[in-house]
């Protein structure tokens, strides 16, 4: 018998599959979701290093190009009219997008609005995910009358006017861009910090628990490891929605007048600038309007991936 | 059994608090556990067994301290543990081990096999290396029948019968002194239900582990147990050595359980007198007067309503334990 399974070498270890790598797999053969994530990077790489590169500054103004069309070869004169009838001193400037009513190249300024945009996505959606799983997960386990005063003063927070609650914060603290993260992030945690407890009440019901406890884990090694890997999942799926959420509020209060200032802009401040001139110089609204739609597009195909690849028993 | 026992309960009682509805609603104590005295001697298997809702999960966490007991005492080793802290229970839980029903929850879907079985080991014995730890995890996996190249599996890729045996050998690692086994076949294939009963068994003859077989079969309590509590509506109905339970029953709850449980013979299933009780267990949280078995018990007479049943020694031997007032 022995020599059938061979003295020599010794039996290989066998590699399982974890449930990550499942999701993985299952994540990289949905179509939607990588070609978002091509078109993100791709978005993501232009919006960093297309200021460091373009032969224009986002906030150089050309008195001579006031809301010129973009160059005649894109094939777009229909719509927006030909750049040489229009501004002859910008052709062969390379003002593919055209330019602003300020005279500013409209390309790097949508790029530039595509890193404010994208890091107060990322940066407000960042903060609320750590505020959010952390009050979460200490309210679900700890459980019982504790929870009830964190999960009511979170319903407290839900109840107060959003817009309202930002206006002060300006009122108070001036128009800062730190302000945007702050006023987003505060209000997004809510959410996370929601489910998070949801999750973190289910999994501290699971027998694995009650193993654990037996075998005399602490309260924090139960936390980091048996309960933040089985709340991952459904975090990770909403901070991907949470994104493109933060970016269209970033660029609901731009609209409002209460973002990001000039000179500086984003994707919000574009659209709210671009939809004055709409009739006229059309390009103004499309440009940035196009990147944020594909951009938030993007994000919930994303969301969606990996929401099936987690969660395969939800479909 | 004889010399000093290792687990000690008496007077166990596991109350919990139910809202009767509304905001500030006055709570009743729904009574799983109702004073419940036992002993557990080292190496030896004392099957608990019960219908469902008798309280007999309730007693093994009790036991452990998963659940903090309303009254009572649990000596483990002459010390009282009930109410213990978790840092004062921490010491005592290397000795102590529990098996699960469900083999699949009660395993971390995130973590393989080999970091499952070697928790209490990163608990108690944080100090070892990792290849002394990932031997010992090994010998473990050989020991319960698990393949040791497997170690990087996950649950989901283990059936059922495995993932319990992954369940055992996590108990076992540490060597403990008892383990409670709360139902660890039932959720099993019939198939598998004797593989696992003949490794808990192999096992607790190698390591000289006290078991606590908690089960609603009475026949795979039988097989096991060196003796066997019967537990009805969180109250001790009869407790004795597993033969003369079955041999000579005493309360008639034993009878019936006994009278219902199938015999692999048709020829005996055939002719058996069956000895039916009716209805379903009263609710805990109004349980019968005196005797709660009374409402559905075939004897009960108008003493039994009164009186609550003592559990005293009947019959011949002095370990046999009956909790009625008309035994036969």
């Amino acid at each position: 018998m022995a020599s059938i399974t061979g003295a020599a070498a010794p039996p290989r270890e066998i590699q399982g599959r974890s449930l990550w790598q499942d999701a993985r797999r299952r994540l990289f053969a949905n179509k939607a979701a990588v070609t978002s994530m091509v078109i993100l990077a791709i978005v993501a790489f232009l919006s960093v290093v297309m200021p460091f590169v373009w032969p224009h500054q986002f906030d150089q103004v050309y008195i001579d190009r006031i809301s010129c069309p973009p160059p005649d070869y894109l094939g777009m004169t229909a719509i927006f009219g030909s750049q040489a009838d229009a501004c002859p001193s910008a052709v062969g400037q390379g003002h593919i997008f055209g330019t602003d009513a300020n005279g500013r190249d409209l390309f790097i300024r949508v790029m530039h609005g595509g890193r404010v945009s994208l890091s107060i996505g990322v940066t407000a959606t960042f903060v609320a995910l750590l505020i959010g799983v952390l009050y979460g997960a200490t309210a679900g386990f700890l459980g019982g009358r504790i929870d009830n005063y964190m999960m009511r003063f979170v319903d407290v927070l839900y109840a107060l006017p959003y817009i309202f609650f930002v206006i002060i914060l300006v009122v108070v603290f001036g128009r800062n861009y730190i302000l945007m993260f702050i006023a987003i992030g505060a209000v997004e945690w809510l959410t996370m910090a929601r489910i998070v407890r949801g999750q973190t009440l289910s999994i501290r019901r699971r027998e694995f628990i009650e193993a654990a406890e037996a075998a005399g884990v602490s309260n924090w090694g139960i936390i980091r490891r048996h309960i933040l890997p089985n709340v991952v999942g459904p975090v990770i799926v909403y901070v991907t929605l949470t994104v493109p959420a933060v970016i269209l509020a970033e660029s609901f209060l731009s609209f409002l007048g209460l973002g990001v200032q000039e000179p500086a802009t984003s994707w919000g401040v574009l659209i709210s600038d671009g939809k004055d001139q709409m009739e006229s110089y059309p390009w103004m609204l499309i440009f940035p309007a196009a990147f944020m739609v594909v951009t938030l597009f993007c994000f919930n195909f994303i969301g969606d991936g990996l929401r099936d690849a987690l969660d395969p028993k939800d479909r | 059994m004889s010399g000093e026992p290792l687990l000690s309960i008496k007077g166990l009682k596991v109350h919990f608090p139910t809202s009767s509805g509304g905001l500030f609603g006055a709570t009743r104590p729904l009574k799983a556990v109702d004073g419940v005295d036992f002993d557990v001697f080292p190496g030896e298997t004392l099957g608990i067994v019960g219908e469902s809702g008798s309280g007999k999960s309730t007693i093994g966490r009790a036991v452990l301290q998963l659940i903090k007991p309303t009254a009572g005492t649990v000596a483990w080793l002459g010390t009282n543990i009930a109410g213990f802290t978790r840092a004062q229970m921490k010491s005592r839980r290397r000795e102590m081990q529990i098996v699960f029903q469900d083999p699949l929850a009660s395993l971390n879907p995130r973590m393989t096999a080999g970091d499952i079985i070697a928790e209490p080991l990163d608990t108690f014995e944080p100090q070892i290396k990792a290849d002394e730890r990932k031997a010992r995890v090994q010998e473990m996996m050989a020991k319960v029948g698990l393949l040791p190249q497997m170690i990087n599996r996950y649950p989901h890729e283990f059936s059922g019968g495995q993932n319990q045996r992954i369940g055992i050998a996590r108990a076992m690692i540490l060597k403990p002194k008892l383990i409670v086994a709360d139902e660890p076949v039932s959720s099993l294939d019939v198939s598998i239900r004797a593989q696992i009963i003949n490794l808990l068994a192999d096992l607790q003859k190698e390591m000289g582990v006290a078991l606590i077989f908690i089960s609603h079969d009475l026949a795979v309590v039988r097989h096991v147990s060196h003796r066997v509590l019967v537990l009805y509506l969180g109250k001790v109905m009869e407790i004795a050595e597993s033969q003369v339970l079955l041999s000579r029953p005493r309360h008639p709850y034993t009878q019936a359980l006994l009278s219902a449980a199938p015999v692999p013979d048709p020829e005996v299933e055939r002719g058996k007198k069956r000895l039916l009780i009716e209805g379903d267990l009263p609710s805990p949280l109004d349980p019968p007067s005196g005797c709660v078995f009374r409402t559905r018990c075939p004897k009960a007479q108008a003493q039994c309503a009164q009186d609550i049943p003592a559990l005293e020694p009947r019959g011949g031997a002095s370990d046999h334990l009956v909790a009625c007032l008309f035994p036969d």
